[in-house]
């Protein structure tokens, strides 16, 4: 039924909604009874005069009328029928006028099932790139094989010697033990998991999305004249796109020292030194003045056709991670809790004293970079309190061998295979020994 | 002696389950639990069939089974791959580097040698 029509049925339902009878609604509105009928059957067009004498006699604006509260509940209904067969398409307006409560929780059904498949998009995605949730899934999988490899030995093979018998229910005892811990570190962590989809991320993880979808770089901030109101600028159109409170507080700081830091290393400067010596940062930061942490930073907000593939982690002196640009081949914890062999760690041990090495993380997927790692004062000191520190570790595409010996290291203990590690505070759920 | 199996494989457990199915049923079983030089392994054991793991240290099997088909003297050696993933992309990878016979962990003992027997067609 068309929109026009619609009209009709609203001024009846808001009738009697009013507890009017049609003749006083007529009476009031300058109309006589009869023709009154016909609208509100939607056999007669209205507009203009009747309309607006309509509404006032009904005390509701006239837009509610002619688009209805239900404009928005059609939209969102035409939605929920997008993929259905079987919906009457061609009454879904009649259906909101005349049901509006029902047609309100149908839409609220279908917007609440689309966040839920956004969730499960999510946690999908997660499962998929989460290395700490692929490798648990992993070392479950293969500690079932192997049990179950031993089992079906121990069960079909006849007359197994009680050396062997000996030997494969030790195995499948290790197995099981092994099995156990990592069922429980994934329980553990899927435990720790957000509940609501509004919750998925932790602020931490929403503001490092807002600064992967723009690549790390923010051409506003980047202009002679930028200045802090265009930091609140881009935050608020964050806040409007549903980015959480907390991120927001998160994306202000990092945009304000990202403003800061630009104002100190102009983008006109850094990219003519680029030009000149490349992308190695400590001369780039002789030849601008810059110190290296503000040149690692700014590193990382070139895009990767400018200064090539670049990755930056910052810590604090507590060792949580405050910004994660990550490269290929070389993981970081969304959480907390890296490698403690990370040049990062070590750089917090020598402030102001610059380390440069080649490392390699143990287990899957890791490839040789260059780490480059500085800690310096993130803000002034006293008398009182000693000036908080980060360390910043800029990570790079391997030079190869003549840079030196590779490091090995790892991604978090916790799914480490390095078995001999001085620096290991917790027992990994990968077998020892390989 | 029977005929030759290089078993890929990191886990140790594994590698004791399998070496002994095979072994109880007259293969020769060599082991190899790193990627990082498997093809040397391939080339020191010159086996009949290898079975090889996906995720490895230090290399991925669909690498070492891309090296093993250039290699022209093993390009035509049967390769069994056993691997967690069960995915149908990780499949079709396997497929396309030139795997002869895929299988996804947990897998039964029997489905194994039934595997290895018809590879090397015994």
């Amino acid at each position: 039924m068309p929109e026009r029509l619609m009209i009709g049925t609203r001024i009846r339902e808001r009738r009697v909604l009013n507890g009017m009878r049609q003749t006083e609604l007529a009476r009031q509105a300058g109309i006589s009874p009869s023709y009154l009928n016909l609208i509100e059957h939607n056999r007669r067009r209205i507009g203009g005069k009747t309309l607006l004498k309509l509404a006032e006699a009904l005390e509701v604006e006239p837009s509610r009328l002619t688009e209805g509260a239900e404009a928005a509940v059609v939209g969102g209904l035409r939605e929920a029928a997008s993929d259905s067969e079987t919906a009457e398409r061609d009454r879904i307006e009649e259906f909101a006028g005349r049901f509006p409560g029902w047609a309100g929780l149908l839409v609220d059904l279908h917007r609440r099932t689309e966040a839920l498949e956004r969730t499960i998009d999510t946690l999908t995605d997660r499962l998929a790139h989460d290395p700490f949730l692929a490798d648990s899934l992993h070392e479950v999988i293969s500690s079932v094989t192997a049990i179950r490899a031993t089992a079906s030995i121990l069960v079909e093979t006849e007359q197994l010697e009680p050396e062997w018998q000996a030997r494969f229910h030790r195995n499948i005892n290790e197995d099981a033990a092994r099995l156990t811990e990592g069922a429980q570190a994934l329980v553990r962590y899927l435990e720790t998991a957000p509940r609501r989809d509004a919750d998925l991320t932790s602020p931490q993880d929403e503001m490092h999305a807002v600064l992967a979808a723009r690549d790390y770089h923010f051409s506003e901030l980047e202009r002679p004249d930028a200045h802090v109101q265009d930091v609140a600028r881009l935050v608020a159109a964050e806040a409007r796109s549903g980015l959480s409170a907390p991120a927001q507080n998160l994306l202000a700081t990092v945009l304000t020292r990202y403003l800061e830091d630009a104002r100190a290393l102009p983008l006109s400067v850094l990219r003519a030194q680029l030009n000149r010596l490349g992308p190695e940062p400590d001369r780039l930061a002789a030849a601008t003045g810059a110190g290296l942490a503000l040149v690692f930073r700014r590193l990382a907000t070139l895009p990767e056709e400018v200064a090539g593939p670049i990755g930056l982690v910052i810590c604090d002196a507590s060792g949580t991670l405050v910004f994660r640009k990550p490269i290929n081949g070389f993981a970081v914890p969304r959480l907390t809790g890296a490698c403690a062999l990370w040049p990062l760690y070590q750089a917090m041990t020598q402030p102001l004293a610059p380390l440069r090495m080649r490392v390699r993380q143990t287990g899957r997927g890791g490839e040789t970079v260059l780490a480059l790692a500085v800690a310096v004062p993130s803000g002034p000191g006293s008398f009182e309190r000693p000036a908080p520190m980060q360390a910043h570790m800029l990570l790079q595409p391997d030079p190869g061998e003549s840079a030196g010996p590779v490091r090995t290291l790892g991604v978090s203990c916790r799914i480490c295979a390095l078995s001999l590690c001085e620096a290991r505070r917790e027992p990994s759920i990968l077998s020892e020994g390989f | 002696m029977g005929k030759k199996v290089l078993l890929i494989e990191d886990e140790p457990n594994i590698i004791e389950a399998i070496s002994f199915i095979l072994s109880r049923d007259g293969w020769e079983v060599k082991t190899h639990a790193n990627g990082h030089d498997a093809m040397d392994a391939v080339r020191r054991r010159a086996p009949d069939l290898i079975i090889l793991d996906v995720m490895l240290p230090g290399k991925s099997g669909y690498d070492i089974l891309g090296e093993i088909r250039h290699d022209a003297d093993y390009a035509s050696t049967p390769v069994l791959m056993l691997t967690a993933r069960g995915q149908t992309r990780d499949r079709e990878l396997a497929e396309r580097a030139g795997v002869n016979r895929y299988m996804t962990k947990p897998f039964s003992n029997a489905d194994v040698l039934a595997a290895v027997r018809d590879l090397v067609g015994t």
